[in-house]
């Protein structure tokens, strides 16, 4: 583990826990959310046959370091009949929301930032304060645009949490462990042993849990997807209503910060649902590392299949952006009361006498 | 001796510090040229009219108290389902009891009509119809909403 490589280098538990914090925001989720923004907006180019940014490097590579170096430079407007305080703490819980939750994420076997056993039920938890920020700012910026998409994003983020967590309660169900770490430990390192063709353990178990594991696994991924706000479900920011819903009174660095966090929710819901369902950071096909007796390289090896199982699912959840329309409030919301509540309860009763029987 | 609540605890601390010193660094680059126009809230160039802190849809409140509900049982799941299979048979039982009288629960706000969104159609009363209508009676009597 890093933390014990660290404690061992600095002398000091503090030290270690604090440098070990800093690593995911630093070495991965901004060099990430700078590729991400360029992906994001490369494959909407293609997607709709245009070309995307040309003109700031190759092929548009520097585009969002320009972006940046000009976010940094936008005069942050606070508007006289907004409630200041909580508009400026506002992006500071919702960031801490998204942030926290990389705190269970096992980046690799090497590094996890807490081994934490309440795992997966914390990152719901955590995640859930983020409804919170986006319920402030959208109150706090005294516009019709930001109150309308808080409301409208808080019933969507509520709503879609439960089909979440009975998906998280028949996966703990299964496994018996709620840590994440545990459980990509669990789900070996061949693909027919994840979680989503029924787990490392054979027999008639295994063949009966395949159905109803696909089906899990479709339910929870849209439900993430609807509680980042992404599309199909992005009522909360409909660009062509509500301006950009919460975060319209927002500008510079504040707006940065909201941006960046969406970026850090899109990557944590994919690598959470990789964990549960595709083996986290295990690789489907054995590791190099062991075929040339290596060990050294099979963190390695696990952190770049945990980074491609993440990415893959970010560009899945770009693909449905160019591809469905968006809900209409209603029917988001029948959507997941009347269609995945329901399934998501019958897959856990079944899913309970499969595994008792 | 640090807990793994101690390294979560970091965490948090390194998203606060990092959102504060990203607008304190911004701060001292970017220009403050506030004018009266700036500072007005935007409404796609118009003027702001009247206050967006109105009532809202009845709706909302609705949704957040069923999935207060949910929630809460959900909560109450999750030991459950750590440890049913050392009970067996019986311990299924126990949960899928409670699951079930869940489901019940929910199946009663469907029928209340509590998870429909758009508000439910006012049926208009049956008329008699078998009479041709007279000529005195007002056509365009709508009880539609």
């Amino acid at each position: 583990m890093m933390y014990d490589w660290l404690y061992n280098a600095t002398g000091s538990e503090v030290i270690a826990a604090i440098i070990q914090s800093l690593m995911p925001l630093f070495l991965f989720l901004l060099p990430f959310a700078l590729f991400a923004v360029l992906l994001e907006r490369k494959v909407s180019g293609h997607m709709q046959d245009r070309l995307g940014p040309m003109r700031v490097g190759y092929h548009g590579l520097l585009q969002t370091i320009a972006d940046i170096i000009k976010l940094i430079q936008k005069e942050d407007i606070i508007a006289a009949s907004n409630d200041k305080k909580f508009f400026n703490l506002s992006p500071l819980i919702v960031f801490i929301g998204s942030y926290a939750a990389f705190a269970a994420i096992p980046f690799s076997g090497a590094f996890l930032g807490s081994n934490i056993d309440l795992g997966i039920i914390y990152i719901v938890a955590v995640t859930g304060i983020v409804v919170a920020g986006i319920l402030m700012g959208g109150w706090a910026s005294n516009n019709k645009y930001s109150l309308l998409g808080a409301m409208r994003s808080a019933a969507q983020i509520i709503s879609y949490e439960i089909p979440t967590l009975l998906v998280v309660v028949t996966v703990i169900m299964i496994t018996g462990t709620m840590n994440l770490y545990t459980m990509s430990e669990w789900q070996t390192e061949h693909f027919w042993n994840w979680l989503i063709l029924g787990g490392p353990v054979f027999g008639i178990q295994k063949i009966l849990l395949i159905p109803l594991m696909i089906v899990s696994f479709l339910i929870i991924f849209l439900s993430t997807l609807a509680e980042v706000n992404r599309t199909p479900f992005d009522i909360p920011e409909a660009e062509s209503e509500l301006v950009s819903g919460y975060h319209t009174e927002y500008s510079g660095m504040k707006f940065a910060i909201f941006f960046l966090a969406e970026y850090a929710n899109m990557f944590a819901i994919s690598v959470i649902v990789s964990a549960l369902f595709l083996g986290g950071f295990q690789s489907p096909i054995g590791y190099v590392g062991n075929l040339f007796g290596l060990p050294w390289l099979i963190p390695f090896e696990q952190f770049f299949w945990f980074a491609f199982k993440g990415i893959f699912f970010v560009f899945v959840q770009m693909w449905l952006r160019w591809t469905l329309p968006r809900f209409r409030v209603d029917q988001l919301m029948a959507f997941c009361w009347k269609y995945l509540i329901p399934f998501s309860f019958v897959i856990l009763l079944i899913v309970g006498l499969i595994t008792v029987l | 001796m640090l807990t793994e609540f101690g390294k979560v605890f970091a965490f948090i601390l390194t998203a606060i510090l990092f959102v504060i010193i990203a607008v304190f660094a911004a701060k001292l680059v970017r220009p403050a040229r506030p004018t009266k126009e700036k500072l007005t809230t935007y409404e796609c160039g118009e003027n702001p009219e009247g206050s967006p802190w109105v009532k809202f849809n009845i709706r909302f409140y609705v949704v957040a108290l069923i999935f207060l509900i949910f929630d809460v049982e959900v909560v109450m799941l999750i030991p459950w389902a750590l440890v049913y299979q050392e009970g067996g048979i019986i311990g299924f039982l126990v949960g899928a009891i409670f699951l079930i009288l869940l489901g019940l629960g929910m199946a009663y706000e469907w029928r209340k009509g509590d998870l429909e969104w758009a508000r439910p159609d006012i049926a208009p009363p049956k008329l008699n119809n078998t009479e041709p209508p007279e000529q005195e009676k007002e056509p365009e009597l709508s009880l539609v909403e």
